[in-house]
């Protein structure tokens, strides 16, 4: 029995990737969250969305790559955020002066939304291939690891190894500090607690005066913020594909209606409860068994419960475990 | 005589085709308290939502301090010095009961602090609980919220829409020792009340809605000693 190395396996194989899986899902949820609140409904463009800004980020990338512009250690691409989440919230808010205000004007009922939401995520769709091709695209630079396997285990003395990826680490610090500027605009600032009034109490945010159009204004360009960061942290982690980033979506809906849609913490949890739940379930557990089982019981095959092309059953059992239990999810938002 | 403070005058409209309000006509004159009563789904609150321009109206105008402000949206009446508690959802639930009071006061760019300090002084159970979810607090603390929410935009005409639903006897008694309290600052309380016969006993005017129009309309004392507004709203 080796408790010690049956650790590490796990943290390496299932925590660390959990991790910042979950906090891409996260944030991800976040901005479904923020929308649902707000403009009261499910953004389903919001997937191609992450893969938008993700584009513009990449591009920028290579354009700074090209003229010598790096980061050091960390991806250059983190310089270029900034530029994808300026285009992706000019986006935003065109497509909602174009598109969603005439709705919003007609009172359309969440349901019209969604639909319009669909068609719009269908020209982001085109948009982005159009421009930047079906392919997958690579454009991490920078150190690849903060700790490798093998310098961990020279260290330790132990024979499984722990990796930290750059884009692991970065992708956690970078989601808490989003998150934790989020949290702070919303319950500091006037116009996050003017956003929180306005998504409890409509009716009652307008007799106090509050203006709806910079509500929703603001809402989009942090929907864009949180998508982008989301997209391109997912990208560097991974690798970029727009059809990836399309499939997201069932991820992170699931994730936000785990949470409770509307509730921002909600979504947070929402993530990490979807992604731990799809990285436990497609692990293959005989190594961490190996070392936990006495040699007479070791385990014949590889203890996989679910291999991963099955992953998105995953998010859509809990999915509709959640919906069938527990309809407004673990921090009571709005029932579905 | 000259015009009252707050006029709703001859007003005729409803919520789609057909018209919930005929040629109903409310007012308050300033610093004083008038009162709306009649039965279930006589249009009170109707009647209340027209003269804040939350219904568009057919016929009949609104008029504020001599100004005809009919066609002005809602915001724009809260920016003249107009404020509005609605019977319904009329705080946020998840917001703290101190967010709550500064969202009364966000069309306000001054420092608000001491109209939140008078506000407390009035509710001192608010500020004890000044931290909590609004959603949390009990049936009265609630109501305090939503009239101190709307006390903070300084009004000088408020709107209560039954602030005493749902609230014991005792509670009551307290919140329209309030109202008083309030109406003796120099604000006009326009105010719909179930509990008829208690607010025609503070009520400076009051007025019987029934199927959207006026039945009877007079002082409250003289309403109180009218033996047919006894006998049919009264209760004998
Ligand atoms: N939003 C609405 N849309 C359509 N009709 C409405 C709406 N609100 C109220 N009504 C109708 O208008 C009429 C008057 O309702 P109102 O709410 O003004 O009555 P009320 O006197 O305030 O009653 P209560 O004492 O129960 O509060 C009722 O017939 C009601 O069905
Ligand atoms: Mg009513």
């Amino acid at each position: 029995m080796d408790i010690l190395n049956a650790l590490v396996a796990f943290l390496n194989f299932v925590f660390i990737p959990g991790l910042a899986y979950g906090s891409q899902l996260a944030l991800g949820a976040l901005g479904v969250t923020l929308i649902y609140g707000i403009l009261r409904f499910s953004n389903f463009a919001h997937g191609d969305t992450m893969a938008f800004g993700t584009m513009v980020t990449i591009l920028v990338t290579w354009w700074f790559q090209s003229i010598g512009i790096g980061f050091g250690p960390l991806p250059t691409a983190l310089l270029a955020l900034p530029f994808g989440i300026a285009a992706t919230a000019a986006l935003l808010l065109l497509t909602d002066r174009a598109v969603y205000r005439f709705y919003r004007k007609q009172k359309a009922a969440p349901t019209i939304l969604v639909i319009v939401s669909l068609g719009v995520m269908f020209v982001m769709n085109g948009i982005v291939r159009l421009i930047i091709g079906v392919e997958d695209q690579s454009f991490a630079d920078g150190a690849r690891f903060l700790i490798t396997a093998g310098d961990f285990k020279t260290m330790t003395g132990l024979t499984e190894g722990l990796a930290i990826k750059t884009t692991q680490a970065v992708t956690v610090v970078t989601a808490g500090l989003t998150v934790a500027f989020l949290f702070w605009f919303l319950q500091k600032t006037r116009t996050g607690k003017s956003m929180r009034a306005f998504s409890d109490n409509e009716d009652l945010a307008l007799l106090s005066g509050i203006n709806p159009d910079r509500v929703v204004q603001v809402t989009w360009i942090l929907a864009a913020a949180m998508a982008t960061i989301a997209g391109v942290l997912y990208g560097l982690d991974k690798s970029f594909k727009p059809f990836t980033y399309f499939q997201l979506l069932l991820p992170i809906f699931a994730a936000a209606i785990v949470g409770g849609l509307g509730s921002p913490l909600g979504a947070i949890a929402g993530g990490f409860v979807i992604a731990f739940s799809e990285v436990m379930v497609t692990y293959a557990w005989k190594k961490v068994a190996t070392y936990l089982l006495p040699d007479s019981m070791a385990p014949d095959g590889l203890l996989q419960l679910m291999s991963t092309d099955y992953k998105f059953a995953v998010s859509f059992s809990i999915l509709i475990l959640v919906l069938i239990f527990m309809p407004t999810g673990l921090f009571k938002g709005k029932s579905v | 005589m000259a015009e009252p403070f707050l006029i709703g005058d001859g007003m005729t409209g409803g919520y789609g085709a057909a018209d919930i309000l005929h040629n109903c006509t409310i007012a308050v004159e300033k610093g004083q308290i008038a009162v709306i009563v009649g039965p279930n789904g006589a249009g009170k609150s109707t009647a209340m939502k027209a003269v804040f321009g939350m219904l568009k109206l057919r016929g009949g105008r609104v008029v504020l301090d001599g100004e005809d402000i009919t066609t002005l949206t809602p915001q724009a009446r809260v920016h003249k010095g107009m404020g509005f508690v609605p019977q319904t959802h009329n705080i946020f639930t998840s917001m703290t009961v101190e967010e709550n009071l500064e969202m009364g006061a966000f069309i306000r760019e001054d420092d608000f602090a001491d109209t939140m300090a008078q506000v407390y002084d009035l509710f001192p159970i608010l500020k004890e609980k000044r931290h909590q979810a609004a959603g949390e607090l009990s049936g009265g603390q609630r109501q305090q919220v939503a009239v101190g929410r709307a006390l903070m935009t300084r009004p000088k005409v408020l709107m209560l829409d039954e602030p005493t639903a749902g609230v014991s006897p005792i509670v009551m008694d307290e919140l329209f020792d309030r109202i008083i309290e309030i109406a003796r600052t120099g604000i006009s309380i326009l105010m719909v009340e179930q509990n008829a016969r208690q607010a025609l006993e503070i009520a400076d005017k009051g007025y019987v809605l029934v199927q959207g129009a006026n039945r009877f309309t007079d002082t409250g004392k003289a309403l109180m000693a009218d033996p047919e507004v006894r006998r049919s709203f009264l209760g004998g």
